[in-house]
């Protein structure tokens, strides 16, 4: 039989204010453990909570991105369940009136076409601390330096029909949030993770089948991973003759599978209810319009004004607008260089390739865009060719100095002086006379050859063009 | 002078701005007499000796350097509900019995800003549930006009101690008449204001849509000094109301000439104690002496407050609660055998019975498939009851009723029996419903036992009510007497 599948993808954006969604204390990672957690953090009786501001206009400015409507009136809940990294007993979410409601993201799938991905509603909500268990013998340690840290939960439709389409819709939500910078969108360290919801249902099918719910899921090739494991593990099950039943899977990447965590009817009944300790969030239409009239020019936006005014195929301007330091990287180097077609080739190509090699994002890229635009400036005036600016960015990125230096210290400046390349034309032609009959009765393949022997002769300096142009005028003498 | 707990908390802080005593000597004053007399009530959890000497050493110094401020050098208590810093906090509780708290209410913040000299806490029921201060782990407090009778609840200890003067006044919180039950009951003065006048900051939370501070003194002039320092917007409680601040005592002279005073049916109604009864239309009819006009209302939806309140104060109690859980701070069990373990006999051991009682009450309350039946249903009702006083004050300035449908009862009488002893509420809780501002006043006494008068206002009113409590106490003694033993 065949089968469909089908993805929903629940994303954690870790909001990307300084202090927390209810508290003064700082978000930022790493700090030695529950020194970033004040009396509220800690839920000390009698702390209460105060609504950071900030998470509010970063909720709204997404909301706006994803033409969802932001509720004039959002409600906070309290989530009740007990677990140790949790210190009210409660975790303070929105539960019936989310802050933003129904809006959708446009992927791009491999034949070039686009498809509309449903997004449910996006909710704020604190995270919680974290358990370890590992540092410990017979006891567990709590850090709670993370709890209170503000998350934009968003919720998609059922939508996906593949693990490429997942990978691809959550690539889609990283680049527009960092877009916006509203997240760091650093997933080592959980800024942006997911849980996917995953089930099958043979071809034609109108109702959907159990699915299962695979938490925690913190890079894109682990959610195609986990989606992939999963779909063959619901239809070997169904085909075996077995059910799939409803639960919480846990993936686990060391074996690259997924676990059950626990069953629908061990799931908590959380009691939502409204906390009376906060007041609903109001948004008003004027704070929208101004949060409206801030928002950064968003991916697709640039992608559109890419192809309208550089001229580039919707194939490198979607490569080149997939993540805001991209882009900038991109206009940086246009700026520069004043070459788009050069540039565009350059960061599409060698740029990415070596990226791809370390596997490291263009913020972390060991060339800057300033330094990378004074080597294209070199292959521009002639000073070096293509070839050797791959010599160059190489150790560039080595970190072997700029261009110039690289160019001077190596001494591969190129060759443009007519008289030493055609000293050098001249010696390749003596010593291959036989071929240069050949190639002076009509071989004309043989250009190539001639043209080669110079640019080694000339250790790749000589000015290939200039090269071309000696040989066919020797040709004619 | 040897009787400074005849005056009140006004003429004890007019000698300390006219240099005629020092606040050290009246701190020392009241620590012997809490010595002196508590063994009988069981009023205080804590007592802070040392804080307060030194607190009065400092607030010696302010006065001596001409600081003004009317609180400075007074003694007073706080419900062991407000967290202080360094000091035991047990909110009545086993459970936090051991808890020191880091940091200070913002209620005992702006006490001490004002130079007032907390000699220490006062007892309480558990975790603010109760009325009857039966269910505090630090045992019941008795009540001053009668050792065999109950003091009120939750604010009980604080009750008591003004009431026997072992203390010129206290803080207290009311939930759903936590201050003015306690207050009726005592014989002394309570004000609960308008939701969200007072911070809720760092006092520990039961019903948080609910809850809320209040003074509890001997007379409206008292209260309303307490309230000029309590009240203000606070930026740490999203629920606080922002407002400019108000000088409590400027009303308090106004004559009550043209004042219209609503007198519900359903707070006439039958059940209620004959003798009780009596001294409330007495109290009323010297109003109406006072100029006042007396206007028969309705508050039809009255009788629902009792189940909605315990339907919406359990639930908001469940989740409160859920923070005291054996982790962090507070009581843990002995030898947790695994995290279920230490959850289910931390609370379970932790917590009293009453505690427990509501906590499963509100759990269920919330829980899937009843929500809709319980929590929002009362959430609707608790709309329709405020509706009600929303139109009773278009027609009338103030509500007056009794505060409580008997005098104090007998320690044990109802602790068995919570229904009974949910029922002493019934005429305090409706105004936490509504968020409405309510006070209760002595308006004499019923088989020797004080009868408390409440008075509610609208909506940031309280100018109003110790307005029109204070002009009766201008022409009555109740306020001023002593129960015997304590004089």
């Amino acid at each position: 039989m065949n089968y469909e599948t089908v993805i929903g993808l629940e994303i954690h954006v870790q909001l990307a204010t300084k202090s927390k969604i209810f508290s003064a204390a700082s978000t930022a990672y790493g700090a030695a453990p529950n020194t970033q957690a004040c009396a509220v953090d800690l839920a000390l009786p009698g702390v209460l909570p105060v609504l950071n501001k900030e998470a509010v206009h970063m909720a709204t400015k997404f909301g706006l991105a994803i033409g969802a409507e932001v509720a004039p009136r959002s409600v906070f809940a309290r989530k009740n369940y007990f677990y140790p990294d949790l210190p009210k007993g409660y975790q303070i979410s929105q539960f019936e009136l989310p802050i933003v409601g129904t809006g959708h993201l446009d992927i791009e799938l491999k034949g070039g076409e686009t498809k509309r991905i449903g997004v449910t509603r996006a909710h704020l909500e604190e995270d919680a601390g974290k358990s370890l268990h590992e540092d410990f013998a017979g006891m567990t340690g709590i850090d709670l330096n993370r709890a209170g840290t503000p998350l934009l939960e968003v919720v998609s439709e059922p939508d996906m029909r593949s693990a490429e389409e997942a990978v691809a819709y959550m690539k889609k939500m990283h680049a527009l949030v960092t877009y916006l910078e509203i997240c760091d969108g650093n997933m080592q360290e959980g800024s942006f993770r997911c849980d996917a919801n995953v089930s099958v249902r043979p071809v034609g099918q109108a109702e959907f089948g159990a699915r299962a719910e695979i938490k925690n899921i913190n890079s894109f090739r682990f959610v195609e991973r986990a989606i992939n494991y999963e779909v063959e593990r619901q239809i070997d099950l169904i085909e075996e003759g077995g059910v799939v039943v409803q639960e919480t899977r846990l993936y686990d990447a060391d074996r690259d599978e997924t676990r059950s965590m626990r069953s629908k009817e061990e799931a908590n009944d959380y009691r939502y209810f409204p906390d009376p300790d906060l007041l609903p969030v109001v948004i008003s239409a004027e704070y929208l319009e101004q949060v409206r009239a801030e928002l950064p020019e968003l991916p697709e936006e640039k992608k559109q004004r890419y192809i309208d005014t550089f001229g580039l195929s919707p194939y490198d301007a979607a490569g080149l607008t997939a993540s805001r330091e991209l882009a900038d990287y991109f206009e940086t180097v246009i700026e520069k260089t004043g070459d788009v077609r050069l540039s565009a080739n350059w960061i599409s190509g060698e740029m990415s390739a070596r990226l791809n090699k370390d596997d490291l994002s263009i913020a972390e890229s060991k060339v800057s865009a300033e330094a990378f635009a004074g080597l294209l400036l070199r292959i521009k005036d002639n000073t070096i060719s293509g070839k050797i600016a791959k010599e160059v960015f190489e150790a560039m990125w080595n970190g072997e100095g700029s261009a110039d230096a690289v160019i001077e210290v190596k001494g591969l400046k190129q060759i443009t002086d007519t008289g030493a390349i055609e000293s050098m034309v001249d010696e390749v032609i003596a010593n291959n006379a036989g071929q240069f009959a050949e190639l002076k009765s009509g071989k004309d393949k043989l250009m190539g050859f001639f043209v080669g022997q110079v640019l080694k002769a000339s250790k790749g300096k000589a000015n290939p063009a200039q090269v071309n142009e000696l040989i066919r005028k020797k040709l004619q003498d | 002078m040897s009787d400074f707990h005849t005056l009140s908390l006004s003429d004890l802080a007019g000698l300390l701005q006219a240099g005629e005593v020092s606040s050290q000597q009246l701190t020392e004053y009241f620590l012997a007499r809490i010595k002196q007399y508590d063994d009988q009530l069981n009023s205080f959890i804590t007592v802070a000796e040392q804080q307060a000497m030194q607190a009065a050493e400092a607030a010696d110094v302010r006065l001596k350097n001409g600081h003004t401020d009317a609180l400075c050098g007074v003694p007073f208590a706080h419900k062991d509900i407000f967290c202080s810093e360094g000091l035991r906090t047990s909110c009545g509780s086993k459970m936090l019995d051991n808890f020191i708290s880091p940091y200070d209410a913002t209620v005992v913040h702006q006490l001490k800003q004002a130079g007032a000299v907390m000699l220490g806490k006062t007892n309480m029921d558990e975790f603010a549930m109760g009325s009857s201060n039966e269910t505090s782990y630090y045992g019941v407090v008795r009540n001053p006009w009668n050792l065999d009778c109950v003091p009120g609840g939750s604010s009980g200890g604080s009750a008591a101690s003004v009431a026997a003067r072992i203390i010129p006044a206290a803080t207290g919180t009311d939930t759903g008449g936590s201050i003015r039950q306690p207050a009726a009951l005592c014989g002394i003065t309570g004000i609960k204001p308008t939701y969200g006048t007072v911070s809720r900051y760092g006092m520990i939370a039961f019903a948080s849509s609910l809850d809320q501070a209040g003074p509890m003194a001997q007379s409206a002039e008292d209260c309303a000094l307490l309230l000029n320092v309590m009240t203000g917007f606070d930026e740490k409680d999203s629920t606080s109301l922002e407002r400019d601040k108000e000088d409590y005592t400027h009303a308090l002279n106004l004559p009550l000439r043209g004042l219209r005073i609503g007198l519900p049916k359903e707070f006439f109604a039958e059940g209620m104690n004959v003798a009780v009864d009596a001294v409330i239309q007495q109290a009323l009819q010297q109003y109406k002496a006072m100029g006042a006009e007396l206007v028969d209302i309705e508050l039809p939806n009255s009788h629902l407050s009792v189940p909605v309140y315990y339907v919406v104060a359990p639930a908001e109690c469940s989740a409160n609660l859920s923070r005291f859980d054996g982790v962090r701070y507070g009581y843990r069990c002995e030898h947790p055998e695994n995290l279920t373990d230490l959850y289910e006999r931390s609370r379970g051991e932790g917590f009293g019975a009453e505690v427990k009682r509501r906590i499963m009450v509100g759990t269920y309350a919330l829980s899937a498939g009843y929500y809709d039946a319980y929590y929002l249903k009362a959430q609707q009702l608790r709309h329709l009851i405020s509706d009600d006083f929303k139109q009773a004050f278009e027609t009338v300035d103030v509500i007056m009723g009794p505060t409580t449908p008997g005098t104090a009862f007998r320690i044990g009488e109802k602790s068995d029996d919570p229904i009974s002893m949910y029922l002493s509420d019934i005429y305090t809780i409706a105004v936490n419903l509504a968020g409405l501002p309510g006070m209760s006043i002595p308006a004499g006494f019923a088989n020797n036992m004080p009868v408390g008068l409440q008075i509610i206002g609208n909506y940031f009113d309280e100018s109003r009510l110790l307005n029109v409590a204070h002009q009766y106490q201008q022409g009555t003694d109740w306020h001023m007497r002593i129960p015997k033993g304590f004089e």
